[in-house]
């Protein structure tokens, strides 16, 4: 069809070209501009170790959460006919398309000290949510758990019903079915998954400033640390910088090679 | 108006498999209201039937900053038909972050004197800088005063939800020399990036108590309680302004900045006159 390929290719070629340099660039300069030598005495200061700690301790808990809840959300929605269904699955991609700041202003409405949840919450049992550990994975959660459902689902989708059908008439519950056929055959699709959220809630910025704060070893995680350091000691944000570009392409990575398409 | 760091810090979203249904509509969404954003803002001098001298003056100021300058930018732009001001908010430390990385302003207003030492002076233009202002600390309670603070003192009651700005921006040293003076353990629950974030935490009711400028009590009206700190252990802050390029209107703002009609704005808003 083309006149001539050479041309057709190059027409190709370019814009991916421009589209590879779009992602690298940045990163090769975080690489380029970090001192290499002075990277132990960076790691070592007292605000980056706190920090790694907490950002793998509340990524680790909101992917549990994910797996736990995310799932079964995830059957529904690709087994369910009901007319709210694709309302349902709507709702679920409100938070991906979300600002992260407002994601956290949300969840300030409704599990702060006077949100609709939480001022209940403090009555009851004298404790908010807000400047804790678990208000950080609940913003982790919030943002990360759409990307999970999404990816799971969509895996689902592909799983040919017959198998729920013919596990049925073996005489399996719905939930031995969901548990022994669905969730092995579509264990790529929860890895998949799983590696997304988690990369999401590694990244979360926005969400978890506004409704957690940011107090170093309670809610301060990787990325408001790079924050804060960024105003006081650039070369300590890019040490930080690293570490978790490090982290994220080893988990990326591992995960690609298993199962990731 | 807030510089957008913050939020192009947290916007991080790969794209998952499988959400193909998704993403097809919600990129014709976005394609949809760029067209129809750049098509509402295409460049002032090209619409018909508008003057094509327009001026702008962008000015980068401290976050305490923020209802006194949108007001004074206000006052300015109605005596100076044609010229704009376009205003951004940030903390201290940010805004001289930007300026050394080639940021494009005419003017900054910073919090702290001592916030312009890692200024690159090689960028300031003209007369040099200036003091525009000063302020003080206070402590912002929400109105019901939930913790029953009365002084500083208060501050290290066990339980107590505290809020201060990060020891890296002004508003944090200058609380954290507070506390030293009064000899006084803050039970600190988060260091926010600036004051007006501060400032939020306190008004949404999440915290009891924050340390933040007199001027930010006065700005948030009836939505805070100011308690005062004794004088034995305030910190007076001072504002620099330093204007880094020749452009004229940026020169005249400045003047009018510096002006009566100026600093009377500025004192409405519960600023301290310069020393001179």
């Amino acid at each position: 069809m083309a006149r001539s390929p050479r041309w057709a290719r190059a027409g190709l070629l370019v814009p991916a070209w421009v589209a590879i340099a779009v992602l690298l660039v940045p990163l090769l300069a975080l690489l380029l501009r970090a001192d290499w030598a002075g990277m132990p005495a960076q790691l070592a200061k007292p605000s980056v170790v706190p920090a790694l700690r907490l950002s793998l301790l509340t990524t680790s808990a909101t992917l549990v959460i994910c797996a736990l809840v995310g799932t079964p959300l995830a059957w529904l929605l690709a087994r369910s006919t009901h007319r709210v269904t694709p309302w349902l699955r709507a709702l679920v991609t409100v938070p991906l398309v979300l600002p992260p700041v407002v994601g956290g202003v949300a969840l300030l409405m409704a599990y702060g000290r006077e949100g609709v949840v939480g001022s209940t919450l403090l009555e009851v049992a004298g404790w908010s949510i807000p400047f804790t550990p678990v208000a950080v994975v609940f913003a982790e959660t919030f943002v990360a758990l759409p990307f999970y459902v999404l990816a799971v689902e969509g895996s689902m989708q592909g799983l040919d019903p017959r198998y729920d059908g013919l596990a049925a008439t073996l005489g399996a519950s719905p939930w031995r079915t969901f548990r022994t056929v669905v969730v092995p055959m579509v264990a790529p699709g929860i890895a998949s998954g799983a590696a997304l959220a988690w990369a999401r809630a590694l990244g979360e910025f926005g969400a978890t400033i506004t409704f957690a704060g940011n107090f170093p070893g309670r809610t301060q995680t990787a990325p408001l640390a790079v924050y804060v350091a960024l105003e006081s000691d650039p070369q300590a944000a890019i040490a930080l910088s690293l570490v978790m570009l490090l982290i994220s392409v080893l988990v990326l990575g591992a995960l690609r090679g298993r199962w990731l398409r | 108006m807030r510089a957008g760091s913050r939020e192009s810090a947290g916007r991080h979203e790969p794209a998952a498999p499988g959400q193909r249904t998704v993403v097809a509509p919600v990129l014709a969404v976005a394609l949809a209201l760029s067209a129809i954003v750049l098509a509402g803002c295409g460049p002032a001098t090209g619409e018909p039937g508008r003057s094509p001298a327009r001026h702008t003056v962008v000015v980068l100021a401290a976050s305490s900053l923020t209802d006194a300058l949108t007001a004074i930018a206000g006052d300015f732009e109605a005596s100076h038909p044609g010229v704009d001001v376009e205003l951004s908010f940030a903390a201290s430390s940010t805004i001289v972050t930007q300026v050394n990385q080639g940021a494009p302003a005419d003017l900054v207003a910073l919090a702290g004197t001592s916030s312009l030492a890692p200024l690159d002076m090689s960028r300031i233009a003209g007369d040099g800088v200036r003091a525009l202002a000063g302020n003080t600390l206070e402590i912002a309670t929400p109105p019901a005063n939930p913790g029953k603070v009365g002084a500083i003192s208060d501050l290290s009651r066990p339980g107590l939800k505290v809020v201060l700005c990060a020891a890296t921006v002004p508003c944090g040293k200058a609380a954290a020399s507070a506390l030293k003076a009064a000899g006084v353990r803050a039970r600190v629950v988060s260091y926010e990036t600036d004051v007006r974030a501060t400032l939020a935490k306190v008004r949404l009711g999440e915290a009891d108590a924050a340390i933040v400028y007199h001027s930010d009590v006065v700005s948030a009206g009836d939505q805070v309680h100011g308690v005062q700190l004794p004088a034995s252990v305030n910190q007076r802050v001072d504002y620099p302004i330093a204007r880094l390029t020749d452009n004229p209107m940026a020169a005249e703002l400045m003047a009018y900045l510096l002006s009566g009609k100026g600093r009377g704005r500025l004192r409405e808003h519960g600023f301290l006159t310069a020393l001179s």
